[in-house]
């Protein structure tokens, strides 16, 4: 059942080992060296949104009439969202920009589905991990774009 | 390249790397030789390496980490695309017939895309009053195959271990382990390796703020005659909070989700069942800060004579985003 190995194996693991946090420091040192928000659109970037069920479209965030919804979802959006999507949602080599008129003329119930769904074949994650509240926070910060304004009281670092 | 533009430390970090990686021609040293050059670069390496891991934890980007509680159980969500989250876990066991021990894992966790994680381990253990052993390494992958959510989600996992005997995270439980294959002293149990194969189906789903995850699991081992070993873990969790609040904080209740859960071994293809197996009850919470760290305690209890009567689990991580970007712009990528 078992096999003996001898311990001559274990200088190459040590070796690999070595090797691969070695990578990983290297790498993680070289963080800051470039800023790499060029914002890039692919013709992938919206059509996801074309693809949401009607069922799904027409649900209505039912966090509309909270007034710290937009505040909270611009901290989740900082936590989760920005890394791809650009610390002022405009978009990143890896995310959409979400102030184009294609997310901002989309319903709260379509976003919400995209977060919930992800679109995993492209890169982004499913979000459902996120409780369904915290989505729809994530949801009306993203509509507050839609007057090409950001309300004071969410917290988008400059 | 891109990065030279940026840091001037990059050229001669480039240098440095290829200065020690250097190896002579293996022709003009003598076998003696060279495997003390090989080990003089390996510790250069090391040093280096932990040199700058060092400096790069105060410098490296990290995203606010969601992660679950889970130790031993998974749900269907992987690690963010370019993403790596460095994990480090601790757990006391107590041992009748024995000496009680200290396991510990590091864990390298890369998310490859959104639909497929790699993962790293290494694995060591310390026995009381005996010794401490590098019990062995895994590779771990889990793959996503369906787009979107569904009412059960399903996530493939495929592991590869060698480890020894000594090993003791019991990061699964399968077939007939029991709490007598920790009693021997580690000199005798380091003699044995152990090439496996393990497959899990990871079945999750969250509901209104709940995650529920079942996982069965079925493991080979690689050498001949051995038989196929079933096992299981089950889990249930939620953040105390579902809404986020607006302020930035660390004692939020969002950041803490809490859950149970459980895991043991099921026999295998020789004897299926639960006669002569091990399981575990265990409560677990997890604590997300926003500084991109997360904590993870478990009192793990043991549910029959088979078992260990305690497993204390705590482990600490903590996520590094653009992982991937930084490594593809140290070999010259635009990635």
């Amino acid at each position: 059942m078992k096999m003996n190995i001898a311990p001559r194996g274990l200088p190459a693991l040590l070796t690999l080992a070595m090797a691969a946090l070695f990578t990983l420091d290297v790498s993680l040192a070289l963080a800051q060296t470039e800023n790499s928000a060029v914002p890039k659109t692919h013709k992938w970037d919206y059509i996801a949104l074309a693809k949401v069920p009607e069922k799904a479209r027409a649900k209505r965030n039912p966090l509309e009439n909270d007034t710290d919804a937009a505040a909270a979802g611009g901290k989740l959006f900082e936590q989760h969202c920005a890394e791809c999507h650009g610390i002022k949602a405009e978009g990143g080599k890896k995310g959409a920009n979400l102030r184009a008129e294609q997310v901002q003329q989309a319903t709260p119930g379509a976003l919400f589905w995209i977060l919930t769904n992800g679109v995993v074949r492209h890169g982004m994650p499913v979000w459902s991990k996120l409780p369904e509240p915290e989505r729809w926070q994530i949801v009306m910060f993203l509509k507050t774009f839609t007057a090409s304004a950001v309300p004071k009281s969410c917290p988008v670092p400059e | 390249m891109a990065g030279h533009r940026f840091c001037p430390q990059y050229a001669l970090l480039r240098a440095a790397i290829a200065r020690i990686t250097a190896f002579p021609s293996a022709c003009s040293l003598s076998g003696q030789d060279l495997k003390r050059h090989r080990m003089v670069s390996c510790a250069r390496v090391s040093f280096l390496g932990l040199f700058v891991l060092l400096c790069s934890f105060l410098f490296c980007p990290r995203t606010f980490a969601q992660e679950s509680p889970y130790i031993v159980t998974y749900d269907h969500y992987l690690e963010e695309p370019g993403s790596l989250e460095m994990e480090y876990f601790s757990t006391f066991g107590t041992q009748r017939g024995g000496n009680d021990f200290h396991a510990f894992w590091v864990e390298f966790e890369y998310g490859a895309t959104a639909w497929w994680t790699t993962e790293f381990y290494l694995d060591g253990q310390t026995t009381f009053h005996d010794s401490t052993l590098f019990t062995g390494y895994r590779w771990e992958n889990r793959f996503r195959p369906l787009q979107d959510e569904h009412f059960i989600n399903p996530v493939i996992y495929i592991e590869y271990e060698q480890i020894s005997e000594a090993d003791k995270i019991i990061k699964e439980v399968e077939g007939h382990d029991v709490e007598s294959d920790h009693g021997d002293p580690n000199a005798a149990l380091r003699q044995n390796h152990n090439h496996e194969l393990e497959f899990k189906l990871l079945l999750s789903k969250t509901f209104k703020g709940w995650n529920v995850a079942v996982n069965p699991l079925a493991t080979k081992n690689l050498s001949p005659n051995n038989p196929w070993e079933f096992g299981y873990a089950v889990g249930a969790s939620r953040p105390l909070a579902l809404k986020a609040s607006p302020r930035r904080c660390n004692f939020c209740r969002e950041n803490v989700i809490a859950g149970v859960e459980m895991y043991g071994g099921l026999g295998d293809t020789q004897s299926f069942g639960l006669h002569d197996t091990s399981h575990y009850l265990a409560p677990v919470v997890a604590w997300n800060l926003p500084s991109g760290w997360t904590l993870r305690l478990s009192p793990g209890f043991g549910l029959n004579d088979n078992s260990h009567r305690l497993l204390l689990r705590w482990g600490v991580s903590r996520e590094f985003s653009g992982f991937g970007e930084m490594v593809s712009r140290l070999f010259g990528g635009s990635r």
